[in-house]
C-alpha cells in the first residue's frame, strides 16, 4: 500500500512539469503583448514598455524566463500577476469559491444520480427506469449554456425564488441554482452508470446467496449490491471533481460567480502567463490526488483489489 | 477526456469511456449477434433513422429549403413570431434578430455540427487508436510516456487550448475547429484503445500466434485490433455527440466558427442577445442540436448495450 | 490634448469614459428620478463596474474599471464641471501663466488627505517626480512629459539619471511653479487628468501596499477591496472640493456580464447602470419607466474605406462609395438590431458639437437601393465585387456589422460580409499597419463639442486618426484657414465647408450617432448622466427606507 502510494506519487512530478511546462509556451505563444494591453487602445509608451518588461524579467529570452518561473514554482513563490497581486493571493481567493460550488455540485449528483440510479437499476426495464433513460439523455445532450439560461429564467425570472446571479461567491444558498446546472451533466452520468451497474451486479451470485441467508432487503441492497456496483461510479466521480473545480467558464460566467473558471477566462485573455500557469498547476495537483484517492477507494469497495 | 474542463458537455461523454477501461469486456467480435440484437431496438432505429436524416440534410440542405439562410429582411421580418402552421416555410420557425429564416439557418446549420461530430470521431479514433495500440502492446517505457502524455493533457483547459490551436489559422473554418477539437482530444481515445490491448494481447490466440512466429504489425492488426477495437467503437459513438455540442460551446465563447460559416452555435451565440423577446431564435437551434447530440448518444447507447453480453 | 487625441476611437463604453476623464462637454441633461423622496445623506448605492486591472495608484489607472474609481478618490488641481464641461478650479486656487511655458501654481488652503495630512505644494510636485520615473512603471507616466527634465527621470532606454524633474520646483506650502520643455497652451485641461492628483506621504513608503489601499484626497475615502467582488469608498466628511458628495458611499460592484447587471438592476439589487446590455434594450424602457436612462451621447460611428488600396483611388469610386452608403438601411437597423440605443447619422458630426449642422451627408445617407445600384454601377462597381468590414468581436459590433452587411448585399448584390477580430487590439493593429482589404468599422468619440474635432482629426491628411488615409487638399486648406479663424464661430462655419467635401469624397459612412442607455434602482434618485456616458456620482441621492 505504502509502495504503491509512493510510486504514484513519483509518476505525478514528470506529469507536473510537463503540464507547466506546456502550459508555459502555449500561453507564450497566443498572439498580442500582455504589457502593451495595459495600455488599452491607447498609444504605447515605448520607454515605460521596456522599463516594465525589465522589472519583470520579461525582456529575458523565453528559456531563461521558464527557467526563472520554475525555479519560482519549486522555491512554492508563483509569481506575480500583470496587475502586481502575487499568483498565490488569487489562487486563494477563487479556489474556495470553485471548491464550494464544486462539492456541491458533487453533493448533488452523488446523492441524486446513486439514488435515481439505483431505483432505475431496481426496477429494470420499468416505466421509472424508462423515463429516467430519456431524462437522462436529455439531460446530456442540452448544451450547458442553454441549461444555464434557462434555469436562470425559470427560478429567478418567472419564480423569483433565486437572484438570477450570485451575489455573494461564497454563500452556499446562492451557490446552489449554479451548482444544479453544473451538476446535472455528471448527474445524468453517475444515474446512467448506477443503474447499469447495479443491474448487473442483481444477477449476481452473491447476492442470490444474501438473499438465501435470510438477510433484510434494506442489508442486500445497502451492503452488497450498492458496494459492489459502486466502483465505475467511483472511476468517474475521481475524474469529474477535478474536471468541476476546473471551473465551468460558462456556468460561472452566467451566474456571476468569482472562481477559477473565471480568473483563468481573465487571465488568458490577458494572456498573463504567470496566472494561467498558477491556475493549471493547482488544478493538476488536485486531478491528481483526486485519481490516487480513488485508486485508494478501489481496495476499499472491493476486498479483492490489494496494492503492494 | 477530462482535460477539456471547461465545456462540461463533452467531457462526460468522454468520461464515459472510463468505464470499459475500468473493467475491459471480454473480447468478442462485432459478429451478426450484436447487428441482430440492434434492429430489435426501436431506440436503435429510431437514432439510426435521424442520423440519416440529418447526414441528408446536411449533405443537400437545399432539398429541404428554398430560401438563402443568410437573406434577411428587417423591415418586415425582425424577431417574426414563427408559424407553426406552414410546414417547412421559410416563416415555420420565425425569424431572427437579422430577419433570416430560422427554418432555413437551421436546416444548412446541420452541415457544420455534422462535419465536426464525424470528422472529429474519425480524427480522434486513428489518431487515439495508433497511439492507444502502440502503448498497450508494447508497454514498458513507451507505455510510460504516452500514459503520462494523456496525464498532461489534461491540464490544459479547453480554452487556452482551443486559444492556441485556433490562433494558428488565419480564419476559423469548419475544418480549423475540427482539427483543434482533434489536437486536444486525441488522448482520450488513446487510454481507451490501451486498456482495451493490455487485456486483449494476454489471451491464448495472441500467444498462439507470437508463437507460430508473426511478426508484430500482423499480430497488432490482424488479431489484436479486431478485438480491441469494440470499446473504442461504443465510446466513439457516444462522444461524437458531444464534440458537436463542445463546437458550439466554443462558438459560445466567441472562439469557434464565424461568418459566413452557419452553425447552431453562432445562432444560439446570437439568440441571447434577443432572449427575452424571442426565445424561438434560441429554442430551434437549441433544440437542433439537442436532438443531434441526442441521436448519436442513444446509437452509442445501443451500440454498447449490444456489445455488452452481460446487459442482453 | 495629447492622450485624448490618442483614444478617439470608440470601443463600446470603455472609451467613452475614458475620455470623460479628459474632457467635459455641454450639459449634463437630467436622467433624475421622477419620485423624490426623503434622501438619506448617509445611505450608500452600488454602481455596475469591472476589477482594476493595475493597484490603485493615480498615474496607473489607464482602463475604465480602476479610473472611475481613481476619480472619485483623487482631486487634482482642476477639473471639469460636469454639468458644462468648463474647467473649474479645486485644490488650485489659480494657476498663472504668461507665456504658455511657466506656470505659477497657488493652493486652496484646507484640503487634506483621508489620513488627516495636508494636501501641500510638495504632494503635487513629488507625486508628479515619482508617476514619471519609468523605474515605478507608471502607465500614465508620459502624460508629464511636457515638463521640463521628464527625459532624466524618463528616458528612452536605461535608467533614469536623476529622481525629479527640474521643470518642477516647490516654493513654499502653497506655491509651486511648473516649467515646461515648451508653450502648451492646453496645459490646464490636461492638468484635470487623474495622473496629475497628489499623493500623501504615507504613498512613499509603501506604493505597492498603497495601491491596494490609497489614501486620496476626493470626495471618498476607500473603504475596502474585496478582489473580483466589489470596491467599497465613504464619503469624505473633510472633503474641501466644490462636489460634496449627497450620499454616504458608493459600492462598485464587479460585473463580468452586462445582463447580470441589468438583472440585478431590476431586482434592485445593484443601483445605478454603467449600459444597458444588448439583449435588454428592447424592453427595459418597460422594464424600468422613468428610471430608463435615454441620452444623447457626443459620440459617432461611422464604417471607413480602406483608401489606400489602389482600388479605391480612382476619383470616379466616390459614386461607388456613396452607393453603397445608400444602401444601407440606417432607420431600420437602429430601431430592430439596435433596439433605438443609436440614432441614424446624416453627418460627419455629433448633434450637441459646436457647428454641428444637420444632413450634410444630404441623399447620399438615406436608404435607397435602386440609387445605390445605379451609382455603383456608373462608379465601375466594387472592387472584386466584395467587401470585408474589419471589426473587433469583443465590443458587441457583430450584430449592427452583420445587419449592414445584410442590407448592403441584399440592395446592391455586393457580397459582404463582416471580418470580425478576436479583440481591440488585434483589430488596431491591422488597422494600424493598413491591411484592411476594404473597410473598417471606425467610431469617434468626441474630445471637446467642436465640429472641428470631429473633422480635421479624423480627415486631415496625416491625422493620428485617419484610419483610411484619405486625403483631399481642398479638405486640408479649409481646415488650415479653420484653425486661425479670429473667433470659434467662424472656425466652426469654416470647418462645416471642409465638410461638404466629405459629402463628396465619402471616405467613410456616417452610420448613426450613439446614445447612453442607462438606468437605476428604486433606491436612489436625481442620477444625472454627463454626455460621455458615466453618472455624477457625487449627486446622487439616496432614498430613505
Amino acid at each position: 500500500m505504502g509502495r504503491f502510494v509512493a510510486r504514484r506519487l513519483l509518476q505525478m512530478i514528470p506529469v507536473f512539469l510537463g503540464t507547466v511546462t506546456l502550459i508555459f509556451f502555449m500561453v507564450h505563444i497566443l498572439p498580442g503583448d500582455p504589457v502593451a494591453a495595459m495600455w488599452g487602445d491607447k498609444a504605447v509608451d515605448p520607454a515605460q514598455l521596456a522599463a516594465f518588461k525589465h522589472a519583470r524579467g520579461l525582456d529575458q529570452p523565453l528559456i531563461q524566463q521558464y527557467l526563472d518561473y520554475l525555479g519560482k514554482l519549486f522555491r512554492g513563490d508563483f509569481g506575480m500577476a500583470m496587475d502586481g497581486r502575487p499568483v498565490i493571493d488569487k489562487i486563494s481567493g477563487a479556489f474556495p469559491v470553485t471548491l464550494r460550488l464544486a462539492l456541491l455540485a458533487f453533493a448533488i449528483e452523488i446523492v441524486l444520480g446513486v439514488t435515481i440510479g439505483l431505483f432505475a437499476g431496481l426496477r429494470r426495464g420499468k416505466a421509472f427506469d424508462k423515463g429516467t433513460l430519456v431524462l437522462t439523455l436529455l439531460l446530456i445532450s442540452i448544451p450547458v449554456p442553454v441549461l444555464g439560461f434557462i434555469f436562470q429564467n425559470i427560478f429567478s425570472t418567472q419564480l423569483g425564488w433565486v437572484t438570477p446571479t450570485v451575489q455573494d461567491s461564497m454563500n452556499l444558498g446562492q451557490l446552489l441554482l449554479p451548482a444544479i446546472v453544473l451538476g446535472s451533466l455528471s448527474l445524468a452520468y453517475v444515474a446512467r452508470l448506477t443503474r447499469t451497474s447495479i443491474a448487473e451486479n442483481i444477477k449476481a451470485d452473491y447476492m442470490r446467496t444474501a438473499v438465501a441467508k435470510g438477510l433484510p432487503k434494506r442489508k442486500v441492497i445497502g451492503t452488497h449490491l450498492l458496494r459492489n456496483s459502486m466502483i465505475p461510479v467511483v472511476t468517474f466521480l475521481g475524474t469529474d471533481l477535478g474536471a468541476l473545480m476546473g471551473g465551468a467558464i460558462v456556468t460561472e460566467g452566467i451566474f456571476n460567480v468569482k472562481g477559477v473558471g473565471f480568473e483563468l477566462y481573465h487571465a488568458i485573455n490577458l494572456k498573463e502567463g504567470a496566472t494561467v500557469s498558477g491556475f493549471v498547476v493547482v488544478l493538476v495537483l488536485v486531478y491528481l490526488a483526486a485519481s490516487l484517492i480513488v485508486d485508494l477507494l478501489y481496495a476499499v469497495l472491493d476486498p479483492r483489489i490489494r496494492y503492494a | 477526456m477530462p482535460d477539456l474542463t471547461d465545456t462540461k458537455t463533452e467531457i462526460p461523454a468522454q468520461r464515459a469511456a472510463e468505464v470499459p477501461e475500468a473493467k475491459p469486456e471480454k473480447a468478442r467480435s462485432l459478429g451478426l449477434d450484436a447487428w441482430h440484437d440492434l434492429r430489435r431496438r426501436p431506440i436503435f432505429v429510431i437514432s439510426a433513422l435521424l442520423i440519416v436524416l440529418l447526414i441528408v440534410i446536411a449533405i443537400a440542405p437545399g432539398l429541404f429549403t428554398s430560401v438563402d439562410p443568410r437573406a434577411g429582411d428587417l423591415r418586415t421580418h425582425f424577431l417574426t413570431k414563427p408559424n407553426y402552421g406552414h410546414l417547412f416555410q421559410p416563416d415555420w420557425f420565425g425569424y431572427d434578430g437579422q430577419g433570416r429564416s430560422i427554418y432555413a439557418r437551421v436546416i444548412y446549420g446541420a452541415r457544420a455540427s455534422v462535419v465536426v461530430g464525424i470528422c472529429v470521431t474519425a480524427g480522434v479514433t486513428v489518431l487515439g487508436g495508433i497511439t492507444g495500440m502502440i502503448a498497450g502492446y508494447f508497454g514498458g517505457w513507451v507505455d510510460t510516456i504516452v500514459s503520462r502524455v494523456t496525464d498532461i493533457f489534461f491540464g490544459i483547459p479547453l480554452l487556452l487550448g482551443a486559444l492556441v490551436v485556433l490562433n494558428a489559422f488565419t480564419s476559423r473554418t469548419i475544418w480549423s475547429v475540427v482539427f483543434a477539437l482533434v489536437a486536444l482530444g486525441w488522448t482520450q481515445m488513446t487510454r481507451v484503445m490501451r486498456g482495451s490491448v493490455i487485456t486483449v494481447k494476454q489471451a491464448d490466440y495472441v500467444t498462439a500466434a507470437k508463437a507460430l512466429g508473426a511478426g508484430t504489425t500482423r499480430i497488432m492488426v490482424k488479431h489484436i485490433l479486431p478485438n480491441a477495437i469494440a470499446p473504442v467503437i461504443v465510446v466513439a459513438t457516444i462522444a461524437l455527440g458531444g464534440y458537436i455540442a463542445t463546437e458550439a460551446t466554443l462558438s459560445f465563447l466567441g472562439i469557434g466558427l464565424q461568418d459566413p460559416t452557419i452553425s447552431w452555435g453562432i445562432d444560439i451565440n446570437s439568440a441571447q442577445k434577443v432572449i427575452r423577446t424571442a426565445p424561438f431564435a434560441l429554442f430551434f437551434p437549441a433544440g437542433m442540436l439537442s436532438i443531434t447530440v441526442l441521436a448519436f448518444i442513444m446509437l452509442g447507447d445501443a451500440v454498447r448495450d449490444a456489445l455488452d453480453p452481460k446487459l442482453r | 490634448m495629447r492622450g485624448a487625441s490618442q483614444a478617439k476611437w470608440v470601443v463600446a463604453a470603455v472609451a467613452v469614459a475614458l475620455a470623460a476623464t479628459a474632457c467635459g462637454s455641454n450639459g449634463a441633461s437630467s436622467g433624475g428620478g421622477s419620485s423624490t423622496g426623503a434622501v438619506n445623506a448617509q445611505g450608500t448605492f452600488s454602481y455596475q463596474s469591472s476589477e482594476p486591472q493595475n493597484p490603485l495608484q493615480p498615474a496607473n489607472a489607464m482602463e475604465v474599471g480602476g479610473g472611475r474609481i481613481i476619480k472619485q478618490l483623487f482631486k487634482g488641481l482642476v477639473d471639469y464641471d460636469p454639468a458644462d464641461g468648463k474647467l473649474r478650479n479645486q485644490v488650485a486656487e489659480k494657476i498663472e501663466t504668461t507665456d504658455a511655458t511657466n506656470y505659477t501654481v497657488t493652493l486652496k488652503s484646507g484640503w487634506t488627505f483621508h489620513d488627516g495630512t495636508p494636501v501641500t505644494a510638495s504632494s503635487f510636485v513629488d507625486a508628479w517626480n515619482w508617476s514619471a520615473n519609468t523605474k515605478n512603471n507608471q502607465i500614465n507616466s508620459d502624460w508629464f512629459s511636457d515638463i521640463a527634465g521628464y527625459t532624466d527621470v524618463h528616458p528612452d532606454a536605461g535608467d533614469p539619471k536623476a529622481e525629479t524633474m527640474s521643470g518642477l520646483k516647490v516654493v513654499d506650502d502653497t506655491h509651486f511653479t511648473i516649467q515646461l520643455t515648451g508653450p502648451v497652451s492646453y496645459f490646464q485641461y490636461k492638468l484635470g487628468y487623474t495622473a496629475f492628483s497628489p499623493l500623501p506621504k504615507a504613498f512613499f513608503t509603501d506604493p505597492a501596499k498603497y495601491g491596494q489601499n490609497p489614501i486620496g484626497n476626493g470626495p471618498y475615502k476607500f473603504v475596502s477591496w474585496e478582489h473580483n467582488k466589489a470596491i467599497t469608498v465613504a464619503a469624505y466628511d473633510k472633503y474641501a472640493g466644490l462636489d460634496k458628495p449627497k450620499n454616504g458611499g458608493i459600492v462598485f460592484k464587479n460585473y463580468t456580464q452586462p445582463e447580470a447587471a441589468y438583472k440585478d438592476l431590476v431586482s434592485d439589487n445593484v443601483d445605478v447602470l454603467d449600459q444597458v446590455d444588448p439583449s435588454d434594450l428592447a424592453s427595459y424602457k418597460t422594464d424600468l419607466g422613468s428610471r430608463a436612462v435615454d441620452q444623447a451621447q457626443g459620440a459617432i460611428q461611422n464604417i471607413s474605406f480602406a483608401m489606400y488600396q489602389d482600388a479605391w483611388k480612382p476619383v470616379d469610386k466616390a459614386k461607388v462609395r456613396q452607393g453603397l452608403s445608400m444602401a444601407i438601411d440606417r432607420d431600420t437597423i437602429t430601431k430592430t438590431v439596435l433596439n433605438g440605443s443609436r440614432q441614424p447619422a446624416n453627418s460627419w458630426v455629433a448633434p450637441g458639437a459646436m457647428g454641428y449642422k444637420d444632413n450634410t451627408c444630404g441623399d447620399a445617407c438615406k436608404y435607397d437601393p435602386a440609387k445605390a445600384k445605379q451609382l455603383i454601377t456608373e462608379g465601375g462597381g466594387v472592387p472584386d465585387n466584395k467587401i470585408t468590414i474589419v471589426y473587433n468581436s469583443d465590443g458587441g459590433h457583430k450584430e449592427w456589422v452583420d445587419a449592414v452587411c445584410n442590407s448592403i448585399r441584399q440592395a446592391t448584390g455586393v457580397e459582404c460580409v463582416g471580418d470580425p477580430k478576436p479583440d481591440f487590439k488585434t483589430s488596431r493593429d491591422i488597422i494600424k499597419k493598413k491591411q484592411v482589404q476594404s473597410m473598417m468599422r471606425t467610431g469617434w468619440v468626441q474630445d471637446y463639442p467642436l465640429n472641428a474635432n470631429f473633422l480635421r482629426d479624423v480627415y486631415g491628411t496625416g491625422a493620428a486618426a485617419n484610419d483610411g488615409s484619405y486625403s483631399n487638399p481642398e479638405f486640408d486648406k479649409l481646415a488650415a484657414e479653420a484653425d486661425k479663424a479670429t473667433t470659434v464661430e467662424k472656425t466652426a462655419e469654416l470647418y462645416q465647408q471642409a465638410e461638404a467635401q466629405l459629402a463628396k469624397d465619402m471616405p467613410a459612412i456616417p452610420l448613426w450617432y450613439y446614445k447612453t442607455t442607462s438606468g437605476y434602482s428604486n433606491n436612489v434618485q436625481n442620477v444625472k448622466f454627463d454626455s460621455f456616458g458615466d453618472p455624477v456620482f457625487t449627486q446622487v441621492e439616496v432614498k430613505q427606507k
